[in-house]
């Protein structure tokens, strides 16, 4: 009962807010944030209550405050997954697998004919379940990060080639035409027109990788891996019904994915400040 | 055939790297065989043969791996585990329940976020952190806990729990692509139609059915068919935990267990046919819809 009361309260709350809000005030980013804040709070309260009321067993959905006490009990193992899986399989890969989809854009940006006979195909496998691969890689790459950051490269190499692909096309004719106008070349055409122009779609790409790389990294992690990583941790302590151990290790998946996120958003704004969906028009 | 004949050509060469690769990935198993059958001046044209042939290849090649996909679909009755249509179709089947089930709960957000302010700035929000969540992370403990409760408290029989607790990773996963893309589409009329609806007396229930869905539909079948890719990858993973014992994922775990490289290629091939059917399928079905509606081929 007071539960649902809690929920009402904090229904009519948002409701307020979001009235006061609506006229104007959107870009207020302070305010703006508030209201997911509160909501997140509450389902952690709610939760939090669920648990503890209900007698849901621990096996099921442990309380948010044991996850914490499982957190801050095991700082250095959750360390050294994150270093395991994070640091070295999904960034290496990230890295690699989106550098390397721009560089192949860029190069059959040339060819006509080898865009009408990739871009399909990068369409295609896009659609994939790609994770798959994982147990080939690590039999080509052993145990360690290597084949996990192997998997990475592999999942984002398509979305990457794809948008930048889209992208290169994203300046329009009469763009091109006063680059044309002015004498430039062909590489001066792409660094200073092309390219910037290609900003919006490249940062896309560069969005749906990162999600897509951390995941691939734990689950690749699932195929076999040294004692270390957030997968490995995840899979073991299901089979050992840790559970709070579980949740601690997908809380830090969760924030740092989110950072990642975040990042890649900060660094978009900075880079393409021009876009419409940057300046807020 | 202007736009076939670019793709063919680069498959082709694709397959013609692919065998490339055959030959090198495969060389030293192949001469470690040599040197224990004291076998010397191999001819090269055996050692090519002998590296394309392999019983347990680094590299398959494709006439292995399309062979063994003929063996495991046509050579077999289809109700057999060693049938791939039978783990085929045990991956669709919560590919297709999850996805229902995500398409359903995404198409109904997205309505609540488009009709109600409040929820919009609480729940937006929260639909793209949920995705911040690596589901396919949790997918071990979901489907070890979510069949556990299905056989345990609400009694279902095991077969019809397992496809469930598959479905649910299915279904979290394809609900957020249908969410955001309907979100879109439901606020893609513009002002000036709004007005119009005004203008014309429409309650907000005759705006939605006579302006919003329609207009909401390319968005719709756009992000329906990420949902139904992101769904058999929800399926497939679902599929790893041990108990799974059937099903396409559980193909690939297995192969990896014995290293059956063959097999493993062949479930993967398998995975990237089904995932194809789907997206035709939703493709079709888009086209059935706008020709019913009367929508202009653009």
């Amino acid at each position: 009962m007071a539960l649902i009361a809690a929920w009402l309260f904090a229904w009519l709350f948002v409701e307020r807010l979001s009235k006061t809000l609506a006229p104007g005030l959107g870009d207020n980013a302070g305010l703006g944030l508030l209201i997911p804040i509160a909501f997140g709070v509450t389902i952690l309260v709610v939760w939090e209550v669920v648990t503890r009321a209900g007698n849901v067993p621990q096996v099921i959905l442990p309380p948010p405050s044991m996850i914490w006490a499982r957190i801050t009990a095991s700082v250095p193992t959750l360390l050294a997954d994150f270093q395991q899986t994070f640091l070295k399989a999904v960034l290496i890969g990230y890295a690699l697998g989106c550098g390397l989809g721009f560089v192949v854009a860029i190069l059959i940006d040339r060819s006509p004919f080898l865009k009408s006979g990739l871009l399909p195909l990068g369409n295609f496998v896009s659609a994939l379940p790609i994770v798959g691969v994982a147990p080939i890689m690590v039999m080509w790459f052993g145990f360690d990060w290597p084949s996990k950051a192997a998997v990475v490269v592999i999942m984002t190499f398509f979305p990457m080639l794809v948008n930048t692909v889209a992208g290169l096309n994203a300046s329009s004719a009469i763009e091109r035409d006063l680059m044309r106008t002015y004498a430039a070349g062909y590489w001066q055409t792409l660094m200073k027109l092309r390219l910037p122009a290609a900003g919006p779609f490249i940062f896309n790409a560069l969005k749906i990788n990162s999600t897509l790389a951390l995941i691939g990294a734990i689950v690749a992690e699932f195929f076999g891996t040294p004692i270390v990583g957030m997968g490995f941790r995840i899979s073991t302590e299901v089979g050992r019904m840790n559970v709070d151990m579980v949740w601690a290790e997908i809380a830090v998946a969760a924030v740092a994915g989110s950072v990642f996120y975040g990042v890649i958003v900060l660094i978009e704004r900075g880079v393409t400040f021009w876009h419409p969906s940057v300046r807020g028009a | 055939m202007t736009r076939a004949g670019p793709i063919i050509v680069v498959l082709l060469a694709i397959v013609a790297i692919w065998y490339a690769a055959a030959i090198g990935l495969n060389a030293p198993w192949q001469n470690d065989v040599y040197r224990r059958g004291d076998m010397v001046d191999v001819p090269f044209t055996q050692f090519v043969q002998d590296t394309w042939n392999q019983e347990k290849p680094v590299l398959p090649t494709a006439h292995q791996v399309f062979g063994e996909l003929w063996n495991s679909t046509a050579l077999v009755a289809p109700n057999k585990p060693r049938s791939l249509i039978f783990h085929a179709w045990v991956t669709f089947s919560a590919t297709a329940l999850g996805f229902v089930m995500g398409s359903l709960l995404g198409v109904g957000l997205a309505v609540l976020i488009v009709h109600n302010e409040a929820m919009n700035r609480s729940l937006m929000p929260w639909i793209v952190a949920s995705q911040t969540i690596p589901i396919l992370a949790l997918a071990p403990l979901i489907v070890v806990i979510g069949f556990n409760i299905f056989t345990g408290t609400m009694g279902i029989p095991t077969d019809p729990a397992r496809l469930m607790s598959k479905a649910i990773i299915s279904a979290y996963l394809s609900f957020f692509p249908v969410a955001v893309g309907m979100v879109k589409g439901l606020r893609s009329p513009e002002a000036i139609q709004l007005d119009l609806m005004h203008t014309y007396n429409a309650s907000p229930s005759q705006t939605f059915w006579k302006l919003r869905w329609p207009a909401a539909m390319p968005f719709l079948f756009a992000s329906l068919k990420v949902g139904v890719a992101a769904s058999l990858v929800g399926a497939i993973v679902g599929e790893l935990p041990t108990g799974a014992v059937a099903g396409l994922g559980a193909r690939l775990l297995a192969g990896s267990y014995y290293s059956q490289t063959v097999q493993i290629w062949a479930a993967l091939f398998a995975a990237s046919i089904l995932a194809a059917l789907l997206v035709i399928a939703v493709g079709v079905v888009e086209r059935l819809v706008n020709r019913s509606m009367g929508a202009r081929p653009a």
